[in-house]
């Protein structure tokens, strides 16, 4: 779909560069960035609400399939059965609790009332949720909840939700997947959205992109650690697109661990194995949790038991793994029962087998808090937009927030659908409302020799994966479970020492699939993110959900119950604080 | 092998766009505890060779990603521990019968149409409820048990790689889709299966399998494609002629 094409007269001529040549332009109406959850929910509401008039296409830097959502395991939370007890008001109080009253009140209201037609949409769809004999949906425990509303397909729910959406998006011929197509950056003028750059990974071809509207849908930053949940694909490139665009990244100091990450390749042991009655265990082969969560035990929200976990083992109540030399607790599935624990947790139990060694039948498993998710994101409202017009975003790269401090269970893969069809929503509606603009072919000339002459063929000595592994270091040294000032002032330090090394040129200078360039590109956003998050987490001096300082250890609502906005500014980044919409629920103490 | 004892890993290097023939390169790689051959294969890239091309993501066999032949079998890089090869020097190279972009990475365009071309989606006639869903579709354990093995498909294609048809026919629609093909049919909400009988009902389709096995051998998640096109030729041969029918719709749970 090649429209037009114009030629860069004085593109710099390189060693390896032609004199003269042109830039490619496609164009589409909608450009939707990411193809996990809530990349393919946008990308079919958009051709759907379009009636099949808006060209939609899909850009995704991995292949359809690949993205990290087919990961999430455990559950998508929803209020389906009142006749049996659960309520909407109950829903929307338990995340507003587990957020540690720092989500925004109306848009949680709003997400849990979208949830149950969007279960049973994806159940239209094709969708293997468990059954109950009776053949209705499946749902079980999981952390925070006050009724059972986790909806599961045994404990592959984010890999059959994206087989689902996928599959279904194959219906649409106005649908199409750009498959490992790295997007650079975006052009924005007057706060107007107007068309992005990219790089088709397996020609190495530059393009440029003109759209109407866009959605970032890439998904967390999780990969700014070492010890995580996260895939490898798991980077910021999404939020720092629109940082650099001049939309605000909110509340990034909030990341969640997830309290059970498998020693010591940090694969997630879903919350439902906890919710089908798997107990945490110490050293003393006492059952912990009791004394920090007397009435939730195991099942209280993720921030308490990840702290509970650390405090275990810093009092030296954890086990040491010999060989990878991490501290940990031990997860023990026994009391399930073997027959549940083979229908309903059979995913984990193989990657248990497979990867340690251990069958959770019949020994219990070691884990330890993991990084698994990042509460903060692009800034955006109920509709998905941002403060650019045309710019949309869903999904954990987005932060509405419905999360706040700490997200609950089972909300992330919601979230992705209930704002990804939001998202699309709005940018098929939008799009439709706009002429094509043509774009500065200025930003595209210097956004090439930022690729090409500044990274491509960039010169420096240190190796960007030692420097990508210094920089994880340094994440899950300075900003885990527990942090303090001295901890992130020092973390922020080595981090912006390690950002000022020669890591920017790549040794690879094929075109074909230069994955060692995506690299590089990829560890530039993986610095301005890990930035937001120390200097967000050093600014904020309270103790609130995920983040949780030795020095402040108390939640400070009085000046600090508020979203943290960073913008993009030279020198690192530029905090603003905007109001927290609470409409219902005044702020309390938490206890589980 | 105890940790710190190093190992020899072969990669397959050829890049067809540079024009350059394939080559094995050698990297020696230090044992860490639980290594499996994606954990070597990025060993070596970051600190030997960055030029190395792989696809990779999640690390724990459920993208699809690192999909490669392994010393001559097709197996996915994060799901083989080293430590349970039988050769002490590993060699890899790209999936068999999928066109080469660069190193161990293939083009999987086709794979992709070919998926497409079977309509693996669900298709029914009640639109309205389809376009506003007002409650689920009924379905019980037994029901769901019926497909649920073919929806683990992770889209690795290793299945293809592993199929003998697929060596010398490349227009077969391959165990991949056809497995697909099977696991809609077999939803008891579906209403297309004649649809796509009619998709697969052709020779470069169903009828082209000679049913080795290998599809189902290689599967990492438990897939059993060889079955799939077995219950799909049964149907084939016992489905109605004209006109098609489809399934009796299932109305929906009425609503609470």
């Amino acid at each position: 779909m090649y429209l037009y094409s114009w030629s860069i007269a004085n593109a710099r001529s390189t060693a390896n560069r032609r004199l003269t040549h042109t830039v490619e332009t496609l164009a589409f109406d909608i450009v939707i960035i990411g193809s996990g959850i809530a990349g393919l929910r946008a990308a079919i509401e958009a051709a759907q609400v379009s009636n099949g008039k808006a060209s939609v296409a899909v850009i995704t830097k991995v292949q359809a399939m690949r993205s990290h959502s087919v990961s999430a395991e455990g559950g998508t939370a929803a209020v389906l059965y009142p006749d049996k007890g659960d309520t909407f008001e109950s829903h929307i109080y338990d995340t507003i609790k587990g957020s540690d009253f720092l989500a925004d009140q109306d848009a949680v209201d709003f997400f849990v009332h979208a949830m149950p037609a969007e279960i049973y949409r994806l159940e239209h769809w094709g969708m293997p949720w468990s059954r109950t004999e009776d053949g209705r949906i499946a749902q079980r425990n999981f952390g925070g909840y006050n009724f059972p509303r986790a909806t599961f397909a045994a404990d592959r729910v984010g890999f059959f939700e994206m087989q689902t959406l996928y599959d279904t998006s194959c219906k649409f011929d106005n649908i199409q997947f750009l498959q490992e197509w790295f997007v650079t950056s975006l052009i924005v003028e007057h706060s107007k959205f107007l068309g992005l750059t990219a790089l088709d990974m397996k020609s190495g071809r530059f393009y440029a992109i003109q759209a109407k509207a866009t959605v970032i849908a890439t998904g967390g930053a999780g990969r700014l650690y070492r010890f995580a949940t996260f895939g490898y694909s798991s980077t910021p490139d999404g939020l720092s697109l629109a940082y650099h665009a001049g939309a605000p990244i909110m509340d990034m100091e909030f990341v969640q661990f997830h309290p059970t990450g498998l020693i010591p390749s940090g694969i997630l042991i879903t919350e439902g194995a906890r919710g089908d009655g798997a107990v945490l265990l110490n050293k003393q082969g006492e059952r912990f949790m009791k004394r920090y969560a007397p009435e939730k035990l195991d099942l209280a929200s993720r921030d308490v038991v990840s702290r509970a976990i650390m405090t275990e083992i810093k009092e030296g109540r954890g086990f040491r793994d010999e060989v990878s030399g991490m501290d940990h607790v031990l997860l023990d599935l026994r009391p399930i029962g073997a027959e549940k624990v083979k229908s309903n947790l059979s995913g984990i139990r193989e990657i248990a087998i497979k990867f340690k060694g251990i069958d959770p039948i019949d020994e219990p498993l070691p884990v330890r808090p993991v990084c698994h998710y990042t509460m903060g994101g692009i800034r955006t409202n109920m509709k998905a937009e941002t403060e650019i017009a045309g710019l949309f975003s869903a999904g954990e790269s987005a932060c509405v927030s419905i999360n706040g401090a700490n997200r609950l269970g089972a909300n992330s893969t919601a979230e992705c659908l209930v704002f990804g069809a939001q998202s699309g929503h709005g940018a098929a509606t939008y799009a439709l409302g706009q002429s094509t603009h043509s774009v500065d072919t200025r930003h595209i000339q210097l956004e090439e020799k930022r690729l090409f002459d500044g990274i491509l063929h960039g010169g420096g000595s240190e190796n960007p994966y030692d420097v990508r592994n210094q920089l994880q270091v340094i994440m899950d040294t300075y900003a885990y479970v527990y942090r303090d000032g001295s901890g992130l002032a020092e973390g922020l330090k080595r981090m912006r020492d390690l950002h000022k090394t020669a890591f920017r040129h790549v040794d690879d200078q094929a075109n074909e699939y230069n994955s060692n360039f995506i690299n590089v590109l990829e560890l530039e956003a993986m610095f301005e993110v890990a930035e937001i998050v120390l200097v967000g987490g050093l600014a904020r001096i309270e103790s609130r959900g995920a983040h949780s300082r030795t020095d402040y250890p108390k939640r400070d609502d009085a000046n600090w119950l508020k979203h943290t906005l960073a913008y993009h500014a030279p020198d690192g980044p530029r905090l603003e604080y905007a109001p927290v919409t609470i409409d219902k629920y005044q702020p309390t103490e938490r206890h589980y | 092998m105890r940790v710190g004892e190093t190992f020899i890993i072969k990669v397959a290097r050829e890049n067809p766009g540079a024009k350059t023939g394939r080559t094995y390169q050698e990297f020696s790689i230090p044992y860490e505890a639980g290594m499996t051959v994606l954990n070597a294969l990025l060993y070596a890239k970051e600190h030997f060779d960055h030029s190395i091309a792989i696809r990779y993501s999640c690390r724990m066999a459920s993208c699809g990603s690192c999909g490669m032949m392994i010393n001559g079998i097709p197996r996915l890089a994060c799901y083989t521990q080293v430590t349970k090869l039988p050769n002490s020097t590993i060699t890899v190279g790209p999936l068999d019968h999928y066109p080469l972009v660069r190193d161990l990475v293939t083009n999987f365009g086709g794979f992709f149409d070919k998926h497409r071309s079977v309509s693996p989606f669900i298709l029914r006639s009640d639109s309205k409820e389809q376009a506003t869903p007002t409650s689920e579709y009924a379905q019980s354990p037994k029901e769901l048990d019926e497909f649920l093995q073919f929806s683990y498909c992770i889209k690795c294609g290793l299945c293809n790689a592993a199929c003998p048809t697929m060596s010398n026919d490349s227009t077969f629609i391959g165990p991949q889709a056809l497995g697909q093909a099977y696991r809609y049919i077999a939803d008891s909400r579906d209403e297309g299966a004649i649809e796509r009988l009619n998709a697969v009902d052709r020779p470069h389709g169903i009828w082209r399998c000679h049913f080795a096995g290998s599809c189902s051998f290689v599967c990492p998640k438990g897939v059993d494609p060889a079955l799939a096109i077995q219950k799909l030729r049964r149907l084939t041969i016992s489905k109605p002629t004209a006109p098609r029918t489809g399934r009796k719709l299932m109305p929906p749970l009425v609503n609470k």
